[in-house]
């Protein structure tokens, strides 16, 4: 049996590498068992080599050149319909700051933008998205009411959206735990009213760089209620390194389009798999 | 892609040769110490503290207590339990250090998101719901709303709100032109609550802050100014139990930055495995007090480490 010439504590390194970056243990595993069957075919011997061949792996991986933009983004018709994004996740992973920052970066490209605020239970939910809208110079279509029909709000914001002619219409929901099938079904039902009156192009996963494999049920269970067309991976800023998007990308087949860098208004960025990796490796 | 089986499945497949040979081999126990680490991965235990978790266990595992037992598989679960409990439950038993002259000042500190500011609310519910008379602090100045948000809360939970500072908000906020930065002076409004307590006679204050990251040393001082100046009997880390690895990084640069006194578990009503319950208790030794388990003012209870140790390996 041929045998590759790194040693052990080598290969222990690079698996170190991959569960540390929340990658997980089967995939870090299988990562692992390809690079030592390539090293032996090869008849590689340097640890750096091996470093170079993860990269490699690693970016087949995430994607080099899937299509990560928005919808709303691509070149459409004069007379086309808002571009709806509704943005969904579990509490707290940045949902309504990437609302706000989105809209931001529609209104940059020339867009009209109107935001909808169909988080009606959080405290003070609409009030937040409100002073991103003000923030970024766009309305918010809002209820009154704590507590109101969510639906309701995004039926009321596509209706504006269409009367006003905007460009796109962002709808920013509450965040849900995936286990909660009450919640989940209420997301369904957002989209289904949202839909009498204009199609819904976009729903943006938000997904937290800090979330571990937890990740993958969160984007398995929200693929299912209401369909997922991007990821969102926010707060790398931090010292997170978001790895598991990796297996959420391969079991959802859908894109990471944007990333999340901080709490302002341009921290916003379009996904780029070799920062993504390096982050990983570095 | 991920099928989780329970601890004791994985073990009981791992030593499913054993009775033949009725002693264990040291690949017996490689393959049980092997399944464990698995296990502890898959719940999110951060890599360091599977590493010498599993050599204890090991040591232990290669004893009499698991070679004599009549299954030995359920005697390797028994240990796990047991150590992981221990571990959980280092200094779980004491209750809120409550002030000897009130207030009793506690400090919420913690990453964006993690679950200050609705714990802020159920404390306070919590608190008065026991007697006494706390008060809400907005020391958040940055988060857009975050003062708002904390108004809403103590209004539900019937609980006094100091927000001299309006923070980052449209309405009437002067400085709405800023969402992703600080305004105002936090460290002044948590000062300056300890006076009104006083002088109002509320006995806790609870003081919620803006959520920082691990390495901004910035706001990381900013968060040990506010510290130093109220001197809190209690500052608690309220971290997400569906945090993975980032766990252990994050937990040392918050108790370096502010030296907190006890953890608060958030939302642990979903289906997370929490390991870095685990990894924080090892790493920083620190007890964990309280699980948030819900977005409600009630869902809230003392934390139990029995409970969270079968959590964590589905036993
Ligand atoms: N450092 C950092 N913080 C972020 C980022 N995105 C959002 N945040 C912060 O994370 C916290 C939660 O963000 P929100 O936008 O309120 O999250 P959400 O998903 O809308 O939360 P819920 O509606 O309560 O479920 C806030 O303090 C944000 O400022 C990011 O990319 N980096
Ligand atoms: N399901 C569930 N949700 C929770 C729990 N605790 C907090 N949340 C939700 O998590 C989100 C963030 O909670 P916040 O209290 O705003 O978190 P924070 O730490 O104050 O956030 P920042 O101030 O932005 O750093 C909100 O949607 C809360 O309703 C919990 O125990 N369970
Ligand atoms: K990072
Ligand atoms: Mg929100
Ligand atoms: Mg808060």
């Amino acid at each position: 049996l041929a045998q590759d010439n790194i040693s052990e504590s080598d290969w222990e390194d690079v698996e170190d590498t991959l569960l540390l970056a929340d990658v997980g243990a089967e995939a870090s595993e299988q990562l692992v068992e390809e690079l030592r069957k390539d090293a032996r075919i090869t008849g590689e011997k340097s640890p750096e080599a091996v470093h170079a061949l993860l990269r490699e792996k690693l970016l087949d991986l995430v994607g080099r050149d899937m299509d990560r933009s928005l919808v709303a983004s691509r070149p459409r018709p004069e007379d086309a319909d808002p571009s709806v994004i509704i943005m969904v996740g579990v509490n707290g992973t940045g949902k309504t700051t990437t609302a706000g920052k989105l809209a931001r970066l529609f209104v940059a490209e020339d867009k009209k933008v109107v935001m909808g605020a169909a988080d009606t239970f959080r405290a003070a939910a609409a009030d937040q998205l409100e002073t991103w809208g003000s923030r970024v110079g766009v309305p918010v279509i809002r209820s009154d009411k704590d507590g109101a029909d969510p639906a309701s709000v995004a039926f009321e914001a596509a209706k504006a959206a269409k009367e006003q002619n905007a460009d796109v219409l962002i709808i920013d929901t509450a965040g849900r735990l995936q286990n909660k099938s009450n919640l989940m079904d209420e997301l369904g039902k957002i989209r289904r009213v949202t839909e009498k009156t204009l199609p819904v192009e976009e729903v943006l996963l938000v997904l937290d760089a800090t979330t571990g494999q937890n990740g993958m049920t969160q984007a398995k269970v929200f693929a299912e209620v209401i369909g997922i067309t991007g990821i969102v991976l926010t707060k790398l800023d931090g010292s997170a390194k978001g790895g598991i998007v990796i297996s959420v990308q391969k079991e959802l087949g859908v894109p990471v389009k944007l990333i999340g860098l901080g709490e302002g208004p341009d921290d916003l960025a379009p996904f780029d798999p070799e920062s993504f990796v390096d982050g990983i490796l570095d | 892609m991920m099928a989780f089986n329970s601890l004791t499945d994985r073990l009981s497949n791992a030593f499913k040769n054993l009775r033949s040979k009725g002693k264990l081999t040291d690949a017996d126990i490689d393959g049980t110490i092997r399944e464990i680490r698995r296990a502890l991965l898959d719940a999110d235990v951060a890599l360091d503290v599977v590493r010498s978790f599993t050599s204890r266990v090991r040591e232990r595992a290669l004893g009499a207590e698991v070679s004599d037992a009549l299954n030995p598989a359920q005697q390797v679960v028994k240990i796990v339990n047991d150590e992981l409990t221990e571990i959980l439950g280092a200094g779980v038993d004491r209750p809120l250090n409550f002030a000897k002259n009130p207030p009793t000042i506690i400090m919420l500190a913690g990453l964006q998101g993690a679950g200050k500011t609705t714990l802020a609310g159920k404390l306070g519910y919590w608190l008065k719901d026991a007697g006494h008379t706390p008060l809400l602090v907005a020391a958040d100045l940055q988060r857009p709303n975050a003062v708002t948000q904390l108004q809403v809360v103590g209004e539900r939970a019937g609980v006094p709100v100091y927000a001299p500072e309006k923070g980052v908000q449209s309405d009437g906020g002067d400085e709405v032109s800023a969402p992703g930065e600080t305004t105002g002076d936090p460290v002044k409004v948590a000062r300056d609550s300890i006076k009104l307590a006083k002088d109002k006679l509320y006995d806790t204050v609870i003081i919620d802050t803006a959520g920082r990251l691990g390495v901004d040393d910035v706001l990381m001082k900013q968060a040990r100014d506010i510290r130093d100046a109220v001197q809190p009997n209690e500052i608690l880390f309220v971290i997400d139990a569906m945090i993975g690895q980032d766990a252990v990084k994050t937990a040392k640069a918050f108790d370096e930055g502010v030296d907190f006194t006890g953890v608060v578990l958030s939302k642990l009503d979903g289906d997370a495995r929490g390991g870095a319950a685990l990894s924080v208790a090892s790493v920083t030794g620190k007890p964990i007090l309280f699980a948030s388990t819900g977005e409600g003012l009630k869902d809230f209870e003392v934390f139990h480490p029995d409970r969270m140790a079968s959590r964590i390996l589905d036993m």
